[in-house]
């Protein structure tokens, strides 16, 4: 089967837009044909990953609304929704349309626009994933958050302060990147004396709310130098996704994400390759104790021993497994559709050399894009083309 | 209202239950679904009131959504169903009783309330699901 190659990226300034959604989206997916030279008409299918655009705007129908705008008529468009992993199912759908051999030319644009809601009315915008007995007890996904964190540091005697490093890092990791919400360093004093949000868990422990697009254009990797040289596109060498319960309590084990196992055995073996081949990867830090779940049950660390790599700075930058170079959603920002998509955007600019100041030497890089608490997850593993 | 999402009642007595769903390989499950866990059909109810549960861990969570109580207490807590049950864990997640500090291992009890948030705060359409359930109480 010819792989599938990713031969244009963009993404927009994250964080407090004036534009809405139709505008992000269309701003990011300009980017994206100009990045690979492609013109809007040679596109045969136009995805966009988004959750919410109705509940937050009253603007249904971007599919076709952005192929309008963008001049991309004919090409088939559909919405991708999986909730926070809109993205990475988005990625999915990109990569199944090519490999498949249904389209030649695939643009996916993921887009939210969150802003101008309280974050009251956001947080229960995003709660309404959750399943009827646990919404009506006022369950949010920052509350699932703080009952796995303590779960967590308790079953494996984890001191809170690892948290708070996880955020410390990756807001220091968000300085360098451009379109970062947040481009500021905090110390971990400052995450540990913020405000509670969901026991044990602070404000410094959770991904902002933000507006945002990012966008990636998709072909078979047979046709990828037509467009650019080798060095400028990456491959899908796995992909994989899987869903949990819907019901979070229902899960064996609270503090294991069964979604992230099984997406990432499918990408591993798909590509052919181990954990330990993957030199830098992009998490889903919706809060902080994600990174250490996702971490574990991706196979980088031993269950109950991802806290240890963020205290011994294996995640680092600079570290043997840096871990959200981009800053991750906690410092760049969640604008929910197009945090999956953002994510291989960052993973496609290191395996290219376009990450600036954050750029590590890999030549193999994973996104892992989770929606709900562990509900639905894409694990992507990509090579470089060179 | 109907469907899986109603409050049930008890037959007898009319009082609310806690219903959990039993299947035909021996499994419960909270809340019910069509089939358990393993695709076994649906063979009958288990009022979850009658059994002791442990806070398995919690939270305060302050930051509520529109019609939900501020700060918001919630437990996830495991159901002891006794010796000759052997399926997975049966567990519920939940509001804490009001002005109670609760910890990981704590013995508690379901308590009844009828309106566990404001239906017409939230985004939910208000006549989709039920608003009532149960809350944990530390036995002392």
């Amino acid at each position: 089967m010819d792989r599938v190659a990713i031969i244009g990226a963009s993404m927009t300034q994250f964080g407090e837009r004036d534009g809405w959604v139709l505008d992000l989206l269309s701003e990011a997916g300009t980017a994206c044909l100009a990045d690979a030279g492609v013109d809007a008409s040679e596109l045969d299918h136009l995805y966009v990953s988004n959750m919410a655009s109705g509940e937050f705007e009253g603007q249904t129908g971007i599919p076709n609304a952005l192929a309008h705008d963008l001049a991309a008529t004919p090409a088939y468009t559909a919405r991708i929704d999986q909730t926070s992993s809109s993205g990475g199912a988005g990625v999915y759908a990109a990569w199944q349309s090519v490999a498949s051999g249904a389209s030649e030319l695939t643009m996916l644009v993921g887009g939210e626009k969150m802003t101008h809601r309280s974050t009251a009315e956001s947080t229960d915008v995003i709660a309404s994933l959750t399943h009827p007995v646990e919404y009506k007890h006022g369950v949010t996904l920052p509350s699932f958050a703080g009952l796995t964190a303590r779960l967590y540091l308790e079953t494996y005697d984890a001191p809170r302060e690892s948290l708070g490093k996880v955020a410390v890092k990756n807001h220091r990791n968000g300085v360098d990147n451009p379109h970062a919400q947040f481009r500021k360093a905090v110390d971990l004093e400052t995450v540990l004396e913020s405000p509670i949000v969901a026991d044990p868990l602070r404000l410094y422990d959770f991904c902002p709310i933000t507006d945002g697009s990012a966008a990636l254009l998709f072909c078979p990797e047979s046709v990828a130098e037509e467009y650019v040289p080798a060095d400028d596109y990456v491959t899908i060498a796995g992909i994989g996704g899987a869903t949990d319960t819907h019901v979070v309590h229902e899960r064996a084990d609270p503090t294991t994400m069964g979604g992230v196992v099984d997406s990432s055995e499918i990408a591993y073996e798909m590509a052919g390759m181990e954990p330990d081949d993957v030199d830098v990867a992009e998490l889903h830090d919706m809060f902080t104790i994600l990174e250490f779940l996702q971490s574990e049950d991706l196979g980088f660390f031993e269950k109950g021993e991802g806290w240890r790599a963020v205290e011994e700075g294996v995640t680092d930058r600079d570290g043997k497994l840096p871990i959200n170079t981009s800053g991750g959603l906690k410092s760049k920002g969640h604008p929910l559709g197009a945090s999956g998509v953002a994510q291989v955007y960052e993973i496609f600019s290191q395996l290219t050399g376009q990450a600036g100041a954050r750029q590590v030497g890999a030549d193999v890089g994973l996104a892992c894009n989770v929606g709900g608490f562990g509900n639905c997850v894409t694990t992507t593993v990509m090579e470089a083309g060179r | 209202m109907s469907g899986p999402n109603a409050a049930a009642g008890d037959e007898e007595t009319d009082d609310p239950v806690f219903e959990a769903a039993e299947y035909a390989d021996g499994t419960v499950s909270y809340p019910p679904h069509p089939v358990g866990p393993n695709g076994a059909e649906r063979v009958g109810t288990v009022d979850l009131r009658e059994y002791e549960a442990t806070v398995v861990t919690w939270t305060e969570s302050t930051a509520t959504p529109p019609g939900v109580r501020a700060p918001n207490t919630l437990a996830i807590v495991e159901f002891d169903l006794g010796t000759e049950y052997d399926g997975p864990p049966v567990r519920a997640i939940g509001q804490v009783v009001e002005d109670i500090d609760v910890a990981v291992g704590d013995p508690v009890t379901p308590v009844y309330v009828e309106e566990l948030r404001d239906p017409d705060a939230g985004i939910r359409e208000p006549d989709s699901q039920d608003w009532d359930g149960f809350r944990f109480e530390p036995i002392e």
